[in-house]
């Protein structure tokens, strides 16, 4: 309760906040994409043979495939042979702990309110932070290392744990699933790795935390996370841009991995640039995010407020091949002005009394189209599959567009499939009655907005769901009266 | 407190209100009544500031102030306080959280510190008990599938909340059984001082006997055609509106 209103007085600033750039010294690649590029990123970070080669050999499948185009988003043809595919802050050497981390660096991450000392955290949240292209620190390792949880970068996983990276690296989202993950798994430069072993229950959310600083720069990062049977593990994502006039591209890889009885809860706050009110600049975000419950009982469940980013393009996804596996995904996506989002999920029920759950909440203002797109597929030997979506939509004045695309795929007929659907306009009733009370409309709007999308930010830890509300009432500002 | 002069106002073009008139001074009690349709609802939208009338002629004075002037918001933070015919529901808004903002917001207008949640729940506690609220209705979504009473005792209850100067009830009584008009009337009476004034509209005088009015004015094709005391609401009761409307549709033709 005290944290609404928190939110409410924090409703000032009407621009994107974090839309400043920082200089700082750089290393980074030619522009343009060869292969050439690919094996100079590799060398700079030091990789394996077999890690090249399967960039190599995305680069390949990369060439020979072509921009999906069925998506309902528009935006000029990316020119990715103008972009820089590696971007890192300069760093004498290596750091080995937080100490050694060049102190601007830090206070970048200050800047975005998020300390990366640990003893001045008060939450037990333990953070990878990734600049540009690569982590510049991550917290509390020690304390994780002794409960055998692995949180590092991608970079650094390949070096300590190169087994299972190679075990995992692509075992969900492989190379050739699509033309932004073919191009990532060419490129990426780092990420997050995180590993639950088995029967550990992780004490503390991990986070990642997104930052884009480098000018005509694309961010191409990898996330892994593997639990074990028996694990649990919630883990938080951030992001935010600097204001540019041109765009950016953002093509992400996400993969989780589920034993048997574990569960992984992945939280995304994404607030990209949006671009301006005009609709200049912005962040392109075509990003894949897929987890496979592999193991019996085993539940991955996505939760993601959207609100940055000029085009969008998302579906985080289950692949429910263990029985009695559970697949949840809650989502509000809110446009305004020139975005566009097209997002949803994919349900995909392999296996016996598998469930699903989809909550999709759009909320559209402005000119911005909002799209869900939603597949419910049950296979052969899927009995007893269910799912339930929920897909509502919010309209904000009367040029801007809402879209839902179901799609729905059974081949069981044991199969219970149901879908619910609802489009509404914020009524002049509602904000009539607050302005009654003394609410002025802007306030009665994150009001209205915030009880709407209730259900998918309680999915959110209560820090991120306070950030998530915040950034919902900043979005739409200015969008009613 | 309150100087309505010759109110005109119209919705997509239909005049509603044709000339209203009316003086409510600072602890006086008003009742409205009229057939349906006469246009006592548009009177209460008009005055909370309601942006589909458009106002044709006349003028408001609000201690002093051209009320006409002022947004929604600000007509309520200047004290303006309407109890919804037909309360409007909020998903996933608590009425808790719902009324923190408005309290809050009403007290920032009038230079006041913000009242933090130990102070805000306190304050509720004690409001609550003036109209018996039931604590779990204020943790649900904001009269959502709330029953019709419910309803109105919420619109109470945020009276009691926003402390308002002008509180305008447009059909509180109506849903309301019997205990329960009892409750919310004692509460209204309860909230009443020297330094306030209540409008009521109902169409019963049952609810007259509880709250007890200084005036009783009868709405009429968007008039006032006829003001007494409480006695007029009596006769109301038991002859109906039909002389009074005989009498203003005869002078009418003349
Ligand atoms: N949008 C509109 N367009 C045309 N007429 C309207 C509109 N809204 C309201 N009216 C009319 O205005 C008149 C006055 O309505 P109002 O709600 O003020 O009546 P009331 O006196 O409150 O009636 P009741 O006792 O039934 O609550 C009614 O005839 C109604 O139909
Ligand atoms: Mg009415």
């Amino acid at each position: 309760m005290s944290k609404d209103n928190q939110i409410l007085e924090e409703l000032t600033s009407k621009e994107y906040e974090h839309g400043w750039s920082v200089n700082y010294e750089a290393d980074e690649a030619p522009v343009g994409l060869t292969e050439d590029t690919i094996r100079w990123i590799s060398t700079k970070k030091e990789e394996p043979q077999w890690l090249l080669d399967w960039r190599l050999k995305a680069f390949k499948t990369w060439e020979a495939m072509y921009e999906p185009k069925w998506a309902n988003v528009h935006y000029p043809k990316i020119d990715l042979q103008s972009l820089k595919y590696y971007s890192a802050p300069k760093q004498a050497s290596k750091p080995k702990n937080l100490d050694e981390v060049d102190p601007e660096l830090l206070d970048i991450y200050k800047r975005l309110g998020i300390n990366l000392n640990e003893q001045k955290r008060l939450q037990g949240i333990a953070v990878d932070a990734v600049l540009d292209s690569v982590s510049v620190a991550t917290t509390f390792k020690g304390t994780l290392s002794k409960l055998g949880i692995v949180f590092c970068s991608f970079s650094e996983a390949v070096k300590e744990h190169p087994e299972l990276v190679k075990k995992y690296l692509g075992s969900v989202v492989p190379m050739t699933d699509n033309y932004y993950a073919a191009l990532n798994s060419a490129v990426f430069s780092d990420g997050s790795f995180c590993y639950i072993p088995k029967g550990v229950r992780c004490p503390m959310e991990l986070s990642t935390y997104f930052r884009i600083n480098a000018a005509n720069t694309g961010q191409f990062e990898r996330t892994l996370i593997v639990a074990e049977d028996e694990s649990y593990v919630s883990y938080l994502e951030g992001c935010t841009a600097p204001q540019r006039d041109e765009n950016q591209l953002h093509a992400a890889v996400v993969e989780i991995y589920a034993g048997a009885h574990a569960e992984v809860k992945y939280s995304t706050v994404q607030n990209w640039f949006p671009g301006d009110k005009e609709g200049k600049g912005g962040i392109y975000n075509f990003v894949t995010k897929r987890g496979i419950c592999a193991g019996d009982f085993s539940k991955i469940s996505w939760t993601q407020v959207e609100t940055g980013s000029a085009v969008t393009w998302k579906y985080p996804s289950c692949i429910l091949k263990g029985d009695n596996s559970i697949g949840e995904f809650y989502s509000v996506a809110v446009t305004n002005n020139y975005q566009q989002a097209d997002t949803g999920t994919k349900m995909i029920h392999i296996g016996k009394n598998t469930k699903s759950r989809i909550v999709s909440k759009g909320i559209s203002a402005g000119k911005s189209q909002n799209s869900y797109r939603g597949q419910v597929q049950v296979m052969k030997r899927a009995t007893n599959a269910r799912n339930f979506s929920q897909c509502d939509s919010l309209l904000m004045g009367d040029r801007c567009g809402a879209h839902t695309f179901p799609y729905i795929d059974i081949n069981n007929p044991t199969a219970k499939v149901e879908h619910e659907a609802t489009t509404s306009k914020i009524g002049e009733d509602q904000l009539f009655y607050c302005n009654q009370r003394g609410i002025a409309t802007e306030d009665a709007v994150a009001l209205i907005v915030n009880g709407y999308a209730k259900e998918v930010l309680n999915q959110l830890p209560m820090e991120f769901a306070v950030e998530a509300q915040k950034l919902l009432a900043l979005t739409l500002e200015g969008s009613v009266g | 407190m309150l100087t309505i002069k010759n109110l005109h106002a119209s919705i997509e073009g239909t005049p509603i209100l044709r000339g209203i008139n009316l003086e409510v001074k600072a602890g006086e009690i008003h009742a409205i009544m009229g057939p349906n349709g006469s246009g006592k609802s548009t009177l209460a939208s008009v005055l909370a500031g309601r942006e589909e009338y458009e106002i044709t002629a006349g003028e408001v004075s609000f201690k002093g102030k051209d009320l006409l002037e002022l947004s929604p918001e600000d007509r309520a933070r200047e004290g303006v306080f309407l109890a919804f015919q037909y309360p409007v529901e909020i998903p996933g808004v608590s009425s808790t959280n719902f009324l923190r903002t408005a309290v809050n917001q009403v007290r920032e207008y009038r230079g006041e510190e913000p009242l933090d949640a130990v102070k805000f729940l306190t304050l509720m506690k004690e409001k609550m008990k003036l109209v018996e609220m039931d604590q779990k209705l204020l943790s649900r979504s904001l009269n959502e599938g709330f029953s019709g009473g419910e309803k109105k005792r919420n619109e109470i209850f945020q009276m009691a909340m926003l402390a308002p100067t002008l509180s305008i009830l447009d059909e509180t009584d109506s849903g309301l059984d019997i205990d329960a008009l009892r409750i919310v009337s004692n509460g209204v009476n309860q909230l009443k001082s020297k330094d306030n004034a209540t409008i009521v509209v109902t169409h019963y005088q049952r609810l007259l006997d509880y709250i007890v009015p200084d005036f009783v004015h009868v709405l009429y094709k968007g008039q006032i055609v006829k003001s007494g005391t409480k006695e007029l609401a009596l006769e109301l009761e038991e002859k109906g509106y039909d002389w009074i409307k005989d009498e203003v549709d005869s002078n009418a033709t003349v």
